[in-house]
């Protein structure tokens, strides 16, 4: 059954896995890494009995369990009960649709690359800009908007419209 | 008719899956629902049968009917696995996404088979909190 979930998607490329990859494990590997032929256990609420129990070998108390649980279920305590289902299935749908704090991470991280990216312009304002070209100055301004207020610069709805000729000032 | 076990004939979403084509027949809803309590109904079921059934049902935009429901805990119950059976009502709880009165509507309606055969929902376990 080819079900590979999101996460399994980066590790299909080798048939192999580190073993930390917080899938379910089976106590029989030999080596580090997580035989990806063999059945694999996960916990996704889309799928809900994967290919393989969470707990693969059972001990002594495990094993009479499972006996008891082939006669009448109302016979079984609750907490025989949970020990059942924990021994097939790793967490509960409300464990494993637990929200994560990763949000946080994410938006602390994009105000620390904002704030780097702030100094960084800032930085190149002081150092890397050539200086400013004298048309930016008070002076030349001044005289620039003077220039075109003669010139008459758009007089009849824009530039030289809100300038009143005779008051020699602003409208 | 002998049947082979696993042929892809006896998995139900195989030839009446229904299809937007509009010359053939579309399934009713009362043909899906029987589909699959025959399926879970088989007296010699396997545990692969078993999850392949759930979790292509749970695969489906749907939330199964209580007789569905009902047919796949008793098919739980011939392979004494009490485990599955509360996974199944954890996973058709949450089938019902943020319609929050579905899943008392199955339980109400499962009561008689959870006391017959003595499973315990997830709630009366307290595995429904975190």
């Amino acid at each position: 059954m080819l079900h590979l979930g999101h996460v399994r998607c980066m590790f299909s490329r080798r048939v192999v896995v580190p073993l930390n990859s917080g899938l379910g494990t089976a106590s029989h590997e030999v080596s580090d890494q997580l035989d990806m032929s063999q059945p694999i256990y996960s916990d996704r609420p889309d799928t809900p009995l994967p290919d393989r129990p969470w707990k693969d070998v059972l001990d002594a108390t495990d094993k009479s369990l499972k006996q008891k649980e082939k006669g009448p279920w109302s016979a079984l305590s609750k907490e025989e009960k949970i020990a059942l289902y924990r021994l097939k299935f790793n967490h509960t749908y409300p464990e494993m649709k637990r929200p994560s704090q990763e949000w946080k991470t994410v938006i602390g991280g994009m105000f620390f690359v904002f704030g780097f990216t702030g100094l960084v312009v800032f930085w190149q304002g002081l150092y890397v800009y050539p200086p400013q070209p004298p048309t930016f100055g008070e002076d030349w301004q001044a005289k620039q908007v003077q220039r075109m207020l003669d010139m008459r610069i758009n007089p009849i709805e824009g530039f030289s419209a809100k300038w009143d000729y005779e008051k020699k000032q602003w409208k | 008719m002998v049947r082979e076990r696993r042929d892809l004939y006896s998995l139900p979403d195989a030839p009446l899956a229904s299809r937007c084509y509009s010359h053939s027949k579309v399934e009713t809803d009362e043909e899906f629902d029987a589909r699959w309590v025959t399926y879970f109904s088989k007296p010699d079921i396997d545990a692969w049968e078993l999850k392949k059934g759930m979790n292509t049902l749970i695969g489906y935009d749907l939330v199964p009917e209580p007789k569905i429901v009902d047919s796949a805990l008793r098919a739980c119950r011939r392979l004494n696995d009490l485990a599955s059976a509360i996974r199944i009502l954890e996973a058709v709880k949450d089938k019902s996404g943020p319609h929050k009165d579905i899943y008392p509507y199955l339980i109400q309606e499962l009561k008689p088979t959870l006391t017959e055969l003595g499973i315990s929902t997830p709630e009366e376990l307290g595995m429904d909190k975190l």
